[in-house]
């Protein structure tokens, strides 16, 4: 059972973070990046981690598969090394901006598998803790929990606005 | 099935110059990059991927989150079918619901 007590991401300077976990929910982490790799490396196509290799064209197929092509490698690529940095770095110890956002995409990608599993709507349902679903929402809760820290300890070092508005 | 009540008028098809069923791209149209709502991703993560990745100032990065929340959808850049295709692709490597398409 995870006690939302204390923040577990903090800023500790410019560009210079830290991420204590305690340890079961390091042993979570940790099961949850192998399972996440291995679904990775089993197929881009599966059902389970398609959400996170969306379509560009909505309504050209043909076009669509281009992208496909060009792209689908370089994202693997991008979230298969944000993994190991997470895993690198369970640990503890400081982390830059590159090892930061490593763990916000790792957090928002396994969100997004799990979400896209348990099919969840913005208003979570209230369930029995003897729900068979309740330890997958409660993992849902947790990495959403984490997340939000990581989102906003990266938020204090974001660049200067470089667009007045946005245009179109 | 929707049908309407008797009160209702009946619209007669207009005639428009709207060219039907052609697809072809006009290379002068340009492209627009919209967000769509999805129940996943954070609203505080939307806003800082809009702010990081297009340099929004963080009212406007919410002010788009808030319409990809409560309107379901938000442009979010446009341009040039190639700078469109980058955008996009930035969007999905933070795993944002995102498309592109003609104006």
């Amino acid at each position: 059972m995870v006690i939302f007590d204390r923040d577990r991401v903090r800023r500790r300077g410019s560009g210079r973070y830290q991420v204590k976990l305690r340890p079961s929910e390091r042993a979570l982490m940790a099961d949850l990046v192998v399972q996440l790799r291995e679904q990775l490396l089993a197929s881009t196509d599966d059902p389970s981690v398609k959400r996170l290799f969306p379509p560009a064209y909505a309504n050209d197929a043909e076009r669509d598969a281009g992208y496909q092509v060009l792209t689908r490698d370089e994202l693997l690529e991008g979230r298969l090394a944000a993994l190991d940095v997470v895993e690198r770095t369970l640990k503890g110890g400081e982390l830059d901006d590159d090892g930061m956002t490593a763990w916000m995409g790792t957090l928002n990608s396994l969100r997004l598998v799990l979400g896209t599993k348990l099919d969840v709507d913005e208003e979570l349902p209230a369930l029995d803790s003897d729900d068979p679903l309740a330890p997958a929402y409660a993992v849902y809760e947790y990495l959403g929990w984490l997340l939000s820290q990581v989102v906003d300890a990266l938020s204090s070092d974001l660049p200067p606005p470089t667009t007045e508005a946005r245009g179109g | 099935m929707v049908t309407a009540g008797p009160a209702a008028p009946l619209t007669a098809p207009v005639e428009t110059d709207e060219p039907v069923g052609d697809t072809h791209d006009d290379p002068d149209r340009p492209w627009v990059v919209i967000v769509w709502n999805d129940p996943i991703n954070l609203m505080v993560y939307v806003t800082f991927v809009l702010q990081k990745l297009f340099g929004y100032p963080r009212e406007v990065a919410e002010k788009l989150m808030l319409q990809v929340h409560y309107e379901g959808r938000a442009v979010v850049s446009n341009g040039p079918r190639e700078k469109a295709e980058l955008d996009v692709f930035r969007l999905h490597e933070h795993g944002l619901w995102a498309t592109m398409q003609q104006d």
